[in-house]
């Protein structure tokens, strides 16, 4: 018996619900009573201001959260009716079915583009027909497999900024994820690069539940269907303030702090 | 919950009108449950069980150590087999992983306990008043009472005179080294850092046999204190420097330009502001210098040569050192002698332990902030005077040193 | 400056016997300086030298590596400066102390082993035994100096691994990877030349190493390959021994052979520095 038995699910998209989460770093509540459902094969933006947990509450959907020290958390997350947290998967698997793409773009630098893809697989020792055929249509998910397919024996580092951000998300792609979460991909990214990740986003969006927390509201406007507002007063733990549609809440939130913000008029 | 998620819900209360909700109890979600433990304990158990069986009932093997070391073998591969049977390979190789590596750490924990508290115990309760007043020079192994005739107390004084020289010489030179290396730089820094280096991996008895050979074999000097004092010097100087070196590196930069935009000299700044600044560290670095010539032993047969009476002069003449004393106990097994040997390594080792202690304590950094401010403070007020002294001058060096700094 | 001065002082004290004995310094053993046969040489000692080296290595290496992952990677944050302190600690007690310790208390624990394997597995060579006892050996000496350069190794991997850049092992947990496969994947590949260089080190410090040598083995000019019996000879422990015992020429003979210990560790340790300062881990790590 392997684990991935013990989640007996088809591969594929996965909607995942979050209920009452709270988290806490070293005794302070950061995030309280959190619940925000990311239905399968759309995009949701996490939007708010800086230190408002959005960050926290990304890294808490695929168990990235509990590696800092000290942090502790509450409530459950459910893929697709698995609570990841309840004990039947580990913290490893939840992650291979959960990806993650950071803010700044960390491929492997002393592997070749190739292995970068690979990398997921090889940790996991989870063996592969034809790791050509995987890796071409990783890279090409998330549109680098043009400007990489003559140069994969290269070094991760030796890409551009963008590529390489390009590149760890074909590299979470590799493993095939259900949910893919992005924390502020292109916040360390040219124009062009943004421009181009946001396309990779649209494109994978059918295969693979995508979370992204993102400063920029045009970004969240362009990419995502549905749209959390995160906020946190002064000393409060944060909370979602409002989640809806993205056109909802960008022309016609309910609350006028989510109004204030998505017009850029304070955070 | 299969295919659809429920619509996206609003979890706060709305405009600041607090309800009052439930929030869990904080965990921190672990892999590692209950039916872990009990692989773990049951996996410790059988394979006790099985090795108690192979090892003392049918081989007829004996000592603890190899029972323990044959214990530990099947007991991880037990483990691994039996994780890898009920979770996954994966899992199985991380969880023996773990284990390995806690128990390298245990190891080293254990065996420095260990050391320290044999030494302890073997030898505190052997200690006598007369080891400290007393030398070898009364030793006559026939004497029930020799015990209370007899001490080290010329080693302890050869210790402290070798060691206190030798830090003498050793500190201010590796002080002056590290700001060369830190603060000034230039072409000859590559030059020196590699030369600290490869110093700082000289065998001690090299040390020892060097200062022989210009020293004695050339009858410049015969034996005496102070020659050990020079080989320990070679020995410290390297791992002062360095660490004296690295403390002095994360002095911040804005802290010496600060005080450079002050108007202080390039000297003034490293004076005043970067040596206080990294003070604590470098009292750090000279106390653990200081704690590892306290037990050196291989150099000291060349230089001190070591000898039964009292010398206090370290400039003429053979002198004893505790390393030394303790090394011809153990080498020339007397049984009147045993007891004194293993409070002579008591007190060297609490020599050592005390200086420790010492350096961890003063390094401490306090409240850095406060005492980088006050720094300021009081340079700003000295280089006002010093302002009107030299003004032209001290603007310019502190303009290209600023260039310098910045690339 | 002092370098240079220590190679230039031990050659030219040295000569002398290198006169006498030629390159057969290298070729034979033995210390026999006085009298009108003059047979002294350090072959066996270099030997005996790197094997002890080697044993001392194969029985640090592993423990060390697991002590530097342990303290960067598996240590609670609390626990982990009392961890630190105590492995410098390690580094800071006397030799002639582990000398003492491995000669009452280890010796006795570690015999029984010996000759465990000296009775079953002989048929490895290196395991046979011909002389009557096992302790005093090369094996119990490396052993001992094997638990001494834990500490030098340890402290430099854990400065090595704690550099590991945090981007990268939060990739590869992200992707899955159990805290061992990132720590293969991630960690050791990126301190692989600190950790070279730490090795190299404590290879440094294990050939030098005298007391504890001095105190375990009992000297015996022979190469044998049957490291659990007893004797042996290092050239650290030549020097020490004989030191003042082999008139003028013996005097001039130990200088050699300190020199010759001087150059090998030299270039240990200057090739270690050149293995660090050239590995991705390097540029911040100061050996």
């Amino acid at each position: 018996m392997t684990s991935d038995d013990s989640l007996s699910l088809t591969r594929g998209a996965a909607g995942l619900v979050a209920t009452d989460v709270c988290a806490w770093f070293g005794g302070r509540l950061v995030l309280e009573n959190v619940s925000l459902g990311m239905p399968r094969s759309t995009v949701t933006a996490l939007i708010g201001p800086s230190g408002c947990g959005k960050s926290t509450f990304l890294r808490i959907l695929n168990r990235m959260h509990e590696l800092v020290p000290g942090a502790q958390l509450a409530g459950s997350v459910e893929l697709d009716g698995t609570d990841i947290y309840a004990g039947r998967l580990r913290a490893t698997d939840t992650r291979r079915h959960i990806g993650m793409v950071f803010q700044k773009p960390n491929p492997f630098p002393a592997m070749s583009i190739y292995d970068n893809v690979l990398a997921g697989l090889k940790f996991s020792r989870i063996p592969v027909a034809d790791r050509d055929a995987l890796v071409e249509m990783s890279l090409s998910k998330a549109g680098l497999w043009n400007e990489a397919k003559n140069r994969l024996r290269e070094l991760g580092g030796a890409l551009s900024g963008g590529q390489q951000q390009r590149l760890c998300i074909a590299r979470a792609l590799a493993v095939g994820p259900r949910v893919l979460l992005m924390d502020e991909p292109c916040s360390a990214l040219d124009p062009t690069s943004t421009a181009r990740i946001e396309q990779t986003i649209a494109e994978i969006a059918d295969d693979v539940t995508v979370v992204i927390v993102t400063h920029n509201m045009q970004q969240a406007q362009r990419v995502s269907d549905t749209c959390a507002f995160f906020l946190a007063a002064e000393n409060e733990p944060g909370r979602i303030i409002e989640a809806g549609p993205t056109d909802v809440i960008f022309s016609n939130p309910n609350d006028a702090r989510t109004m204030d913000y998505v017009h850029g008029r304070f955070g | 919950m299969t295919t659809l998620a429920p619509p996206p819900t609003t979890s706060a209360p709305v405009n600041g009108s607090p309800m009052p909700r439930r929030i869990g109890t904080p965990l921190r979600p672990r892999d590692f449950g209950l039916a872990d433990v009990g692989i773990l304990v049951a996996s410790l158990f059988s394979s006790f069980l099985l090795v108690w069986v192979v090892f003392y009932q049918l081989t007829l093997l004996s000592g603890g150590f190899g029972f323990l070391v044959c214990w530990y073998g099947s007991f991880l591969t037990l483990y691994w087999t039996v994780t890898s049977q009920i979770i996954d390979r994966r899992v199985a190789t991380d969880r023996v992983f773990s284990t390995l590596v806690i128990t390298g750490a245990s190891l080293v924990v254990g065996i420095v306990a260990f050391i320290v508290g044999w030494v302890t115990w073997k030898g505190a309760t052997h200690v006598r008043a007369n080891f400290f007043t007393k030398d070898m020079s009364h030793f006559s192994p026939a004497d029930p009472h020799v015990l209370n005739k007899i001490g080290v107390a010329h080693a302890i004084v050869g210790t402290v005179e070798q060691v206190g020289i030798a830090a003498a010489i050793a500190i201010p030179v590796a002080v002056v080294t590290a700001v060369f290396l830190n603060e000034v730089g230039g072409r000859g820094t590559r030059l020196v850092r590699t030369v600290v280096t490869a110093m700082s991996g000289l065998p001690s008895i090299v040390a020892g046999v060097f200062i022989y050979s210009i020293l004695v074999e050339t009858s410049l000097s015969h034996y005496a204190g102070f020659l050990a004092s020079l080989a320990l010097f070679i020995l410290i100087l390297p791992s002062v420097t360095r660490t004296t070196e690295e403390v002095l590196r994360i002095v911040p930069g804005g802290l010496r330009e600060a005080s450079l935009a002050l108007g202080a000299s390039e000297f003034r700044t490293v004076w005043s502001v970067v040596l206080p600044t990294a003070r604590s560290g470098m009292i750090t670095a000279s106390l653990l210098g200081i704690a590892i010539a306290v037990g050196e032993t291989a150099p000291l047969f060349f230089t001190a040569f070591g000898n039964n009476n009292m010398n206090p002069n370290p400039l003429h003449g053979a002198q004893q050192a505790l390393p030394l004393v303790l090394l011809d106990f153990v080498r020339t097994p007397q049984g009147a002698l045993v007891n004194l040997a293993y409070a002579t390594a008591f007190i060297l080792l609490s020599l050592v332990l005390i200086l420790f202690v010492l350096a961890r304590v003063l390094g401490r950094p306090r409240t850095k902030k406060a005492v980088w401010r006050a720094r300021l403070r009081s340079l700003t007020q000295r280089s006002k005077t010093s302002e009107i002294d030299l003004p032209k001058n001290v603007l310019m060096m502190s303009a290209t040193s600023i260039q310098k700094e910045s690339p | 400056m002092i370098l240079f001065l220590i190679g230039l002082f031990l050659l030219i004290q040295g000569f002398p016997a290198f006169h006498v004995a030629g390159w057969s310094f290298f070729t034979s053993s033995g210390f026999q300086t006085v009298g009108k046969t003059k047979h002294f040489g350090v072959e066996a000692s270099l030997y005996g030298t790197v094997v002890v080296a080697v044993i001392a290595l194969a029985v640090g290496t592993p423990v060390a590596l697991l002590t530097a992952l342990f303290l960067s990677e598996y240590a609670p944050k609390g626990l982990r400066p009392y961890l630190i302190a105590c492995v410098d600690l390690a580094a800071a007690i006397p030799s002639v102390i582990y000398g003492l310790w491995a000669i009452f208390e280890l010796q006795p624990n570690v015999v029984g082993i010996s000759g465990w394997l000296a009775r079953h597995v002989a048929w490895i060579p290196i395991f046979k035994v011909t002389t009557p006892k096992v302790n005093a050996s090369l094996f119990i000496a490396g052993l001992v100096v094997g638990i001494m350069i834990v500490p030098i190794v340890a402290s430099i991997s854990r400065e090595v691994f704690s550099l590991t850049p945090p981007g990268e092992k939060e990739g590869a947990l992200a992707l899955g990877a159990t805290k061992a496969a990132m720590i293969r994947r991630v960690v050791l590949p990126f301190g692989r030349g600190g950790m070279i260089s730490a090795v190299m080190l404590g290879m440094g410090r294990a050939l030098g190493e005298t007391i504890a040598v001095v105190i375990i083995l009992s000297e015996t000019f022979q190469i044998s390959p049957h490291i659990l019996q007893s004797g042996g000879s290092t050239v650290a422990q030549l020097i020490a021994i004989h030191f003042g015992t082999g008139g003028p020429l013996g005097t001039h003979a130990l200088l050699l052979a300190g020199l010759v210990l001087f150059a090998v560790t030299l270039a240990i340790n200057l090739a270690a520095s050149a293995i660090v300062s050239r590995s991705r881990s390097g540029a911040g790590v100061d050996l």
